[in-house]
């Protein structure tokens, strides 16, 4: 008797499918259902599904740092919020307010921030990069902070939010509606972007910088020159969800500049699963459900990063993978 | 050079001095609190990110103590004994079981711990800021100012306990174990000396002086649950100046820092002062990356 591989003995038989054809059902399957969610959610959760694709927007763009070329950035702050201020810049000074020109301006923004962080700090490792960009994202806060005439300092700025512009095509107001569809495109296209970035062969030796540096500069590859481009390209990205955010809220205030933001991007890395691109979305929705539950068992005042923080600390000692880690090496494929 | 002279000539002279005063007392606490964080990094690899809430915590339990019994002293010491007991406390829960992985994990570790730490604070005792009253009440006159006695027993206070410190590194046994750790782990390891015990320790000892430059530093300004995150930042930029891990050179790159801030405060807001040793920190990293004050590697 000739021995039969396993895979054809399955009751389907030449049904099975390949993976490529299992992904993008899934995706699909994803996509409708995010599609079709605001036409049932009521406001608040429309606003707020919406809210955690825009910081899984940022979360996926810092995870091309940590989980793919094994860069911790404690610096996405800082892009996201020049994003935030470029688009509320372009927003203000050009009447009426146009949604393109405040993401042009917001990723020039996110993009002179993103070439000078890169250009200073991916001459360090591990942990010193991760403190310089700490320190370089506080440079923009205090910037932002004290430059009150042009960004009104602790105030913020705020301002009318864009017409959803599409020329030739389209021209209307944002509804909630269509303004989590368009968060919805944005943040989809970026993912396919980010996930053919990481694809391909530059996404490669990213990874090998990840896995030994030294190794990767022996080969011969100039390891700096694309620790900047991977530092630039997820600072662009970072910048985009800050545009996002921008329009979404009427609002840049300097808070979103300030440290914190970036340890949240981490925390929605972590929680999720580094180097899946998908999992920090994951990561960010686990935490806003979570803190929007607390919030509702405790109370507003009972600070909900008591028990976030507790389960944060838990997930890094038991479960460093996250909660989309055991389908790393399947999303990635 | 005729322009140089008139600006030399313009300087204030008197507040070139009160700036230097300020400029060396900020730099003892700031040497304090880094001297905390360089050990515990040059002997763990651990960069603690909980540091300024131990600052922080340090300062609280001050409050406390001195609300309770009214000694100035009797806080400094009770406060740094307690935070050293809730510092090994953390280290054991959090840091330990991530010993032998890599270590990012660490920094995000102490970064849950920190936000924990912050917000527990914020919930125990609300935002509004506490005091604690000057021990000291005396002053004299520095120019046109009543400079207090207190400012200059922090800076002494401060140096001594960094040199006593120094002392037991150098000829404690214990001190003696932390240094035999710091240059090599399995060797020490293998000559007896028990490493997890040392880890703790060391967090302990960096946890209590953070927490004793917390009281000392308190009656300067309110306490507040904030009031660690400039200092950790502060104390990053230092310990990366002054060269990770080296404690000589962090506090070289304290008071250096501090006192650079301090004369920027003479020409700007101190809120942008801070800008200033942040360039200090880039031309390091872009001249000197290994730090300022080591020599350079070979």
């Amino acid at each position: 008797m000739t021995s039969v591989p396993l895979d054809k003995v399955s009751p389907l038989g030449k049904m099975r499918l390949s993976h490529t054809t299992v992904f993008w059902i899934g995706f699909c399957a994803v996509m409708a259902l995010l599609i079709a969610a605001p036409l049932v959610l009521p406001e608040f959760w429309r606003r707020f599904l919406t809210e955690i694709l825009i910081w899984g927007l940022l979360a996926m763009s810092s995870d091309l740092l940590i989980g793919y070329t094994g860069m911790i950035s404690f610096g996405h702050s800082a892009f996201f919020g020049l994003g935030m201020y470029g688009a509320a810049g372009a927003l203000i000074a050009f009447g009426p307010p146009n949604l393109w020109l405040a993401m042009l301006f917001g990723l020039a923004g996110a993009a002179g921030a993103a070439l000078f962080v890169a250009f200073f700090s991916t001459r360090l490792r591990d942990i010193y990069f991760a403190i310089t960009t700490l320190i370089f994202s506080q440079i923009f806060y205090v910037i932002i902070f004290t430059w009150t005439p042009v960004t009104g300092g602790e105030n913020g700025l705020i301002f009318s939010r864009p017409h959803l512009w599409i020329p030739l095509l389209y021209d209307a107001r944002f509804t909630s509606t269509t303004m989590h569809w368009f968060v919805l495109a944005v943040v989809t296209g970026s993912y396919l972007v980010l996930r053919r970035v990481t694809q391909s062969p530059f996404g490669m030796v990213l990874q090998s910088i990840r896995e030994n540096e030294a190794r990767t500069r022996a080969i011969g590859y100039a390891v700096e020159r694309y620790k900047m481009v991977s530092v630039m390209l997820s600072g662009l990205f970072a910048g985009l969800a800050g545009v996002l955010y921008a329009i979404q809220n009427q609002f840049a205030a300097p808070d979103f500049v300030y440290f914190l933001t970036s340890g949240d991007t981490v925390i929605f890395n972590v929680m999720g699963g580094i180097g899946t691109l998908v999992g920090p979305i994951v990561g960010a929705g686990f935490f806003q459900l979570m803190r929007d539950l607390l919030s509702r068992m405790l109370g507003d005042q009972f600070p909900y990063l008591i028990p976030l923080g507790v389960i944060f600390i838990v997930m890094i000692i038991f479960l460093p993978q996250g909660i989309l880690g055991f389908a790393r090496r399947w999303l990635n494929k | 050079m005729d322009a140089v002279s008139h600006f030399i000539h313009a300087l204030p002279l008197d507040l070139l001095i009160i700036q230097t005063v300020n400029g060396i007392v900020a730099g003892m606490i700031l040497a304090l609190v880094a001297s905390g964080l360089t050990l515990i990094f040059g002997i763990m690899d651990v960069v603690n990110f909980a540091h300024g809430e131990l600052f922080m915590l340090g300062a609280y339990i001050g409050v406390i103590i001195v609300a309770a019994t009214g000694s100035f002293w009797l806080a400094l010491i009770g406060a740094a004994l307690i935070v050293a007991l809730i510092g090994a406390a953390l280290q054991i829960a959090t840091l330990r079981p991530l010993i032998g992985r890599d270590p990012l994990n660490t920094i995000l570790a102490t970064f849950g711990v920190s936000l924990v730490l912050q917000n527990l604070v914020l919930w125990w005792f609300g935002p509004t800021a506490r005091r604690i009253p000057e021990p000291l009440g005396a002053s004299f006159t520095l120019f046109y100012l009543q400079y207090p006695w207190y400012r200059i027993l922090i800076a002494a206070l401060s140096a001594v306990i960094i040199g006593s410190f120094w002392l037991f590194l150098k000829y404690g046994k214990f001190g003696i174990w932390i240094r035999a750790t710091a240059q090599d782990r399995v060797m020490a390891q293998a000559m007896g000396i028990p490493v997890p015990l040392v880890y703790t320790g060391v967090f302990a000892i960096g946890a209590a002086m953070a927490a004793a430059s917390g009281v000392l530093f308190a009656p300067l300004v309110g306490v507040s649950h904030t009031m660690g995150l400039d200092w950790v930042l502060k104390a990053f930029i230092v310990v990366v100046v002054g060269g990770m891990g080296n404690l000589g050179g962090s506090i070289a790159a304290a008071i250096f820092i501090s006192l650079l801030e301090s004369y920027a405060t003479i020409w700007v807001d101190p809120s942008q002062a801070v800008i200033v040793s942040f360039v200090v920190l880039i031309l390091t990293l872009l001249f000197r990356p290994t730090g300022l004050f080591v020599a350079t590697p070979k």
